[in-house]
């Protein structure tokens, strides 16, 4: 498992472009909103947390269709479905491949995003925090809507439709974090929320997507 | 005799065919009766003056999308554990018809929003849950109509509707968490006293019984019409073949 | 004898045609999906049984 995790890791950054186009989409977001509200810091602060975290889900839908379009097409697919390693761990794995390349990056850029779109200060810790906790669920959630969609020709469109009403619950509450962080309030119940949806998430959802490829191997 | 004899298709096109036009029938008559009711035959409310005749459409509308819905996550089940086909069937069968409850909800919502709170739309937990359940709604009739090979297509949308049903009721919860909403409380429960007076709640109560009826006919009509569906791919499928 | 709907005439009679047409709309859809899939289905069976026979 390690080694299909290196494997996914060596791919999503060698096969150009993979790795840190999502990211440049989050900062093409973080530029591009402020060019469109007008530049009045008030209104950006009031709209910061919402905007970095829909930049961050609408970075990581991108990238989703990767996690298993390619190895469909060249039948590694097929490989790892007859491999001793469960298809349900293989589809944790890819989900963390993924995250590495697209969800920690994220993570790690949105508090010079937060600085663009003048985020109170208060607000930069728990924006890391909110998008830590949330963006795994936001890449397993992911798998789950590559895997239903793998066998498909032109599935990427059908995937966000699929994708983005199960990215709701997180958004809301991640968004809810930072926002109530940045206003210096307690964020005590999302953000507990916001993990149990994660954790959540993690537990059931590759059993899901695992069936769903099984479904599309046949 | 169980249920499970309605799995054999020949069986369920019998029983259907027989019960068909009476349900049928019984769901136009009850719908007219309730809507007539409804609009003709009830007093204006205090506080709505003459907008809470749009309750006997609003209410059932809303009601049927949550029960279709939950009916599809039923014969996804059933399919996904005892492979029967008429139930995958009339899982795909019932999808459009939840949709469109669900957005004679809406549109129904968004006019009656308009006069009461000032505004077609809000963003009440109500209101955004709904247009989450159409966003649903849409995304696995999306899936039925991509995927080719029907056998696929049932488990996909199954287990799409399982996981879907989850993400929807956390959804419900986290807008309510999100915003605090316009809609007043439940006005309709069993408990008799919290109700709503008697004279909108018994044409009400017939309203609801007529989109039940009018959901289970519609059913039933394109779970016969998608089985009719299966085989003639089947025969196309063999003259090919020939 | 046409109810008086006072000043929200507009969003019942609205709501109630809206609602209405779109009950119409999916009762009409699965009636003719209905009929044309049935009309198809004959068509085949019957050239079936000739080949059968």
């Amino acid at each position: 498992m390690i080694a299909l995790l290196i494997r996914d890791l060596r791919l999503a950054i060698r096969a150009g472009g993979g790795f840190g186009l999502g990211l440049a989409f989050f900062l093409l977001v973080a530029v591009i909103v402020p060019l469109g509200v007008g530049p009045e810091p008030a209104t950006l602060a009031k709209i910061a947390p919402g905007i970095l975290w829909v930049g961050a889900l609408l970075s990581c839908l991108l990238s989703l269709d990767r996690i298993f379009a390619l190895d469909f097409e060249d039948g590694s697919l097929d490989l790892l479905a007859t491999s001793p390693v469960p298809m349900e761990g293989a589809v944790a794995v890819k989900a963390l491949a993924h995250w590495l390349v697209t969800g920690l990056p994220l993570v790690l850029a949105a508090p010079v995003l937060g600085v663009l779109l003048n985020l109170p200060v208060q607000g930069y810790l728990w924006l890391v925090i909110s998008l830590a906790l949330g963006t795994p669920a936001l890449s397993i959630i992911g798998a789950f809507g590559a895997a239903l969609t793998v066998g498909l020709k032109r599935g990427g469109l059908l995937m966000s439709l699929l994708v983005l009403p199960l990215y709701m619950p997180t958004l809301i509450f991640g968004a809810e974090v930072v926002k109530r962080g940045a206003a210096g309030m307690a964020v005590g119940t999302p953000l507990a929320l916001l993990a149990a949806i994660t954790a959540g998430a993690l537990a059931l959802l590759p059993f899901a997507a695992a069936a769903a490829i099984r479904v599309n191997l046949r | 005799m169980s249920i499970w004899e309605y799995a054999n298709p020949k069986k369920f096109m019998q029983t259907t065919g027989f019960l068909l036009p009476w349900v049928s029938g019984l769901a136009g008559l009850t719908l007219a009766v309730g809507l007539i009711w409804g609009y003709f035959f009830t007093p204006d409310a205090d506080k709505f003056a003459s907008t809470v005749k749009i309750i006997y459409l609003h209410v059932p509308a809303a009601m049927m999308a949550i029960s279709a819905w939950t009916m599809m996550l039923v014969t996804s089940l059933i399919w996904l554990i005892r492979r029967h086909h008429v139930s995958a069937l009339a899982a795909k069968a019932a999808a459009p018809v939840g949709l469109v409850f669900t957005v004679i909800g809406l549109v129904t919502g968004a006019i009656w929003g308009q006069p009461m709170w000032g505004t077609w739309w809000a963003w009440d937990p109500r209101l955004t849950a709904f247009l989450i359940l159409a966003l649903f709604y849409l995304g696995y009739i999306a899936l039925w109509a991509a995927v080719e090979n029907p056998d696929t297509a049932a488990d996909l949308t199954s287990v799409l509707a399982i996981v879907g049903s989850v993400f929807a009721f956390l959804s419900r919860y986290a807008v309510l968490f999100w915003n605090q909403g316009l809609h007043q409380g439940a006005s309709l429960s069993l408990d008799k006293e919290e109700n709503v007076a008697d004279v909108y709640w018994f044409p009400l109560l017939v309203c609801i019984t007529g989109f039940v009826l009018l959901f289970v006919a519609l059913v039933l009509a394109r779970t016969r019409t998608e089985i009719r569906a299966r085989r003639l791919q089947a025969l196309i499928a063999r003259e090919r073949v020939a | 004898m046409m109810p008086d709907l006072g000043k929200y005439a507009e969003a019942v009679i609205w709501s109630y045609v809206s609602t209405i047409g779109l009950l119409l709309g999916v009762v009409v859809l699965s009636v003719w999906q209905g009929r044309r899939v049935k009309r198809s289905l004959e068509e085949v069976e019957a050239r079936h049984e000739e080949s059968d026979a």
